[in-house]
């Protein structure tokens, strides 16, 4: 299973939908959640996202080398190997 | 931050239900997205003194963000297009009877 990492906001449904997802097929992932950051650990992780999502858009959806932005089930599960 | 209790919740589902259905706009048939995201909201306006949209990165600043407070700036044209908002709140009456495929909706903000 590729690494997962997952980019969110504590007050987004779909980011919510794509965790419980991700927990429902026994997915282990990082998750940040961006709105609950401060100072320059947020400008760090800000960065980070617009490094692979220049809209700064949530989720985020890293899976090893692949890139999913919205919770776009199809496609995760493709990246995954479900 | 306090925490915020669900009568504040179903007042502001209310308040907002009552303005928005006749303007064409209906909450998510999904009542407990809805619950989740009108919560965010509250958050949000208790965080930033203003209710911005719960699926999009605040930036503490109400004339940075007056495009995305809720309702935002956007609904109209996502609903006409894919029947649901940005971040899936207000639909419209034929996505909720399953009339319209659920599909992402891409962020406009930025075009």
């Amino acid at each position: 299973m590729p690494p997962v990492k997952i980019y969110t906001l504590s007050t987004c449904g779909h980011c919510k939908n794509a965790k419980r997802f991700l927990d429902d097929n026994d997915v282990r992932y990082d998750c940040v959640d961006v709105d609950l950051l401060q100072g320059e650990e947020r400008e760090k992780v800000i960065d980070e996202v617009k490094q692979i999502n220049s809209r700064l858009s949530f989720p985020t959806i890293v899976i090893g080398d692949t890139i999913i932005v919205g919770f776009k089930e199809d496609q995760i599960s493709e990246a995954l190997g479900l | 931050m306090s925490q915020i209790s669900a009568e504040h919740v179903e007042k502001l589902r209310q308040q907002l239900k009552s303005i928005q259905e006749p303007k064409g706009y209906f909450f998510n048939k999904d009542s407990q997205y809805v619950y989740d995201l009108l919560e965010g909201l509250l958050q949000n306006r208790q965080r930033y003194g203003y209710a911005c949209c719960p699926c999009r990165l605040a930036a503490n600043d109400r004339e940075t963000d007056k495009d995305i407070i809720c309702p935002c700036v956007y609904r109209e044209a996502d609903v006409a297009q894919y029947g649901t908002c940005y971040c899936g709140l207000y639909v419209s009456r034929e996505f909720n009877e399953g009339k319209i495929p659920v599909q992402t909706v891409p962020e406009r903000r930025g075009d």
